[in-house]
């Protein structure tokens, strides 16, 4: 099903404007479209521009060159207060509402469509409750914003932005300075507001990981390829991970969807494992300490050790005078990975 | 409170607006009752039926009774209650647009470039209206060169504010304009004459007495417009809350409402000055007491229980200074340190424990 497409962008020029007359170009030519109910991961290294970006889609800072359109229309033909039922932000600024309560911050929300004093109407609070409730901090709505963790004050936050009611929302590092499980809970919560709000959600991260499993779309940007856009699925397998860092020490494993630093070949080793787990962590330590590591066993056998991994309390080494010249035995048993990465 | 009822996490939070009606109904009574002190305590006893009659313009036994209240103790009461309500207002706006809970007219310099202002006319015309603070004329003069002083230094303020994001880097240029200002006003004492001197030095350690009855009306309907304007300023004030980018999200025209916050501060401010000296600590103290009172940073209970609150402190300061009765008054810039830097370093020391600054 072809969904309706909410930002084109065509050709457009993005940086700062730092003097008169001076501007600093950071992408001369970046082309993309956002579609309704989609969720885009922007990666790619720091400097390269994520932020700018997202400054320039939320008109906080001015676009340089280029067609960047809303629905059709010029971004610059609607004024502020369209722009704010429009495309809402989440960022990483220090905010002073610690005093505020968690309910009064989400009000705040509301102010492009309340009057000239704020005051909520019944479907005002309406729409907060709802808000508070699909973030899953309406239990807290009395507590004060000081009194929150991380993770919940970013829940508050998405609140926020979702009672604002703008089909596009932008969010610059929601998951930065947050651990693991709220990491996780701030990516599914986003996932679904996109999915069953038909929310447009482009959000910036470094969490590359969640960023993998919960995107729809991914957008890769650097300064060399400029941006690469795609479905998360056809960006992986395209191989453009891989390039995105450009260094030469890194890079991206397919397999598993992890950068991994690159390994400083220097001896070669046969590994067998009796599944795949075994195996995925059996390689990992082997590449740790700088074994290239092959999973067939070629002709060849015997000019090389090998690592056969029963279970983890049943590790075999054959051969172990390839690896150290002083064990005149032909094969040596672990019972766990600390007795034989000690041998290394 | 709230927290043990259960039905209470559920719906919209209602414990701080109750709280701030409560405030503002206890603020007001007190307003009533000092106001009331103000008429009757100073230097001459006069009854309290006398005073009721003398107001609603009843004859009373003493005709110099009619001009203690009419011309002395009533205009001092009003001037009283409009500056610590303007002041505190000014600091409460300047705090949150700065981002920074240490911000207040005196400390960003608006203060020191209205006292500059009057020093110039004070010590530099102080020949032509030698007769200082208390002609008609020379109080005219005064006030405009508060105005002046105070707008000039709100416009560099601004104009330094475009340049720097950091907003504890504005409130250093503020500190640095102020001690830059006092110099100059310390040079201009140097060069002027005794008279001059001695009429600055007097204005500038604040009183309330300084609003006669004739310029009663044009302080009154230029401090209401100023107060008037704050108010209009709340909803946005509530978003600034949030940092410029995320009000500027919410549809906020952050240059358009600086300037607007920083022209009405520069009226608050520079009519106060001009008519009774540099206050200090008000601005700075009293959007403190009044958050610490209700608990909440919502400038839709926060403005009007901060601007109670600053009236009453400010009738509270005035009683003080009248209470010495026949030996004089003391000046006000004795007594509101004294009120507000306790105030400040109680915050100051218990900031992790205050939530408006988490």
């Amino acid at each position: 099903m072809k969904k309706n497409t909410i930002l084109s962008a065509k050709n457009i020029g993005i940086g700062y404007i730092t003097g008169r007359n001076k501007i600093k170009t950071v992408h001369s030519n970046l082309s993309f479209e956002l579609q309704e109910g989609e969720l885009i991961s922007l990666i790619g290294p720091n400097g390269a521009g994520k932020s700018t970006l997202l400054r320039t889609l939320s008109t906080s800072q001015p676009l340089l060159s280029g067609n960047l359109t809303f629905r059709g229309k010029a971004i610059s033909s609607y004024s502020e207060k369209e722009i704010s039922k429009n495309i809402g932000i989440v960022l990483t600024d220090k905010t002073q509402t610690g005093g505020l309560s968690v309910y009064e911050l989400v009000s705040l929300g509301r102010q492009p469509h309340t009057g000239f004093f704020g005051r909520l109407s019944n479907n005002d609070h309406m729409i907060i409750s709802d808000a508070l409730k699909s973030v899953g901090i309406d239990h807290k709505s009395n507590s004060y914003m000081s009194e929150l963790s991380d993770g919940e004050k970013q829940k508050a936050m998405i609140a926020k932005v979702l009672v604002q009611e703008c089909p596009l929302i932008l969010l610059d590092e929601p998951t930065a300075f947050l651990d693991v499980v709220s990491r996780i809970e701030i990516m599914n919560l986003l996932h679904k507001i996109a999915s069953s709000q038909n929310k447009t959600i482009l959000l910036s991260t470094h969490d590359i990981e969640q960023a993998l499993i919960l995107s729809d779309k991914l957008w890769l940007l650097s300064k060399s390829k400029g941006l690469q856009c795609g479905v998360t699925e056809d960006i992986i397998l395209s191989g453009a991970m891989d390039s995105l860092f450009n260094k030469k020490d890194i890079s991206f494993d397919t397999n598993h969807g992890v950068y991994y630093p690159n390994i400083n070949w220097k001896k070669k080793i046969i590994v067998t494992a009796s599944n795949e787990t075994l195996l995925h962590w059996g390689i990992n330590a082997l590449n740790r300490h700088n074994y290239a590591c092959m999973t067939l066993e070629n002709d060849n056998t015997a000019d090389y050790a090998i690592l056969k991994i029963n279970s983890r309390d049943n590790i075999e080494l054959l051969n172990p005078n390839k690896i150290s010249n002083n064990i005149n035995s032909t094969k040596l048993q672990f019972n766990n990975f600390e007795s034989f990465i000690d041998l290394l | 409170m709230n927290a043990n009822n259960p039905s209470a996490s559920v719906k919209r939070l209602k414990s701080p607006s109750q709280k701030g009606t409560k405030y503002i109904i206890i603020l007001s009574i007190l307003i009533v009752i000092l106001f009331a002190m103000n008429l009757i305590i100073g230097s001459v006893h006069i009854p309290f039926d006398s005073i009721m009659n003398i107001i609603c313009g009843n004859p009373v036994e003493k005709s110099s009774w009619n001009f203690i209240i009419l011309g002395s103790r009533l205009p001092q009461g009003i001037t009283a209650l409009l500056c610590g309500a303007a002041l505190a207002v000014s600091g409460l706006m300047l705090q949150t647009a700065f981002n920074n809970p240490l911000a207040g007219p005196s400390i960003l310099g608006i203060n020191t470039g209205a006292s500059l202002g009057v020093a110039i006319v004070m010590l530099f015309l102080g020949g032509s209206i030698s007769a200082g603070i208390f002609s008609v004329s020379g109080m005219f003069a005064i006030i405009i060169g508060s105005f002046v002083g105070s707008i000039l230094v709100l416009g560099l303020i601004i104009f330094f504010s475009t340049l720097l994001k950091n907003n504890i880097m504005i409130l250093i240029i503020g500190i640095m304009i102020s001690f830059v200002t006092s110099s100059i006003i310390s040079l201009l004492n140097f060069f002027s004459t005794a008279e001059g001197v001695h009429s600055y030095i007097i204005w500038g350690m604040g009183n309330f007495s300084g609003v006669s009855s004739e310029q009663l009306p044009f302080f009154i309907i230029s401090l209401s417009l100023g107060l008037l304007i704050s108010i209009i300023l709340i909803k946005p004030l509530n978003a600034l809350l949030l940092g410029n980018r995320y009000a500027e999200n919410l549809g906020i025209n952050i240059t358009r409402i600086r300037n607007l916050l920083l022209i009405t501060v520069g009226i608050l401010t520079a009519v106060t000055t001009a008519f009774c000296g540099p206050i200090s600590f008000i601005g700075l103290a009293v959007p403190h007491i009044a958050r610490l009172m209700i608990g909440t940073s919502n400038h839709n209970i926060l403005m009007p229980v901060t601007l109670l609150c600053g009236s009453v402190i400010a009738l509270i300061c005035n009683l003080i200074c009248v209470l010495p009765g026949e030996t004089g008054i003391i000046p006000l810039n004795a007594i509101t340190p004294i009120i507000g830097a306790p105030v400040i370093v109680y915050v100051i020391i218990n900031q992790r424990k205050i939530q408006y600054f988490n």
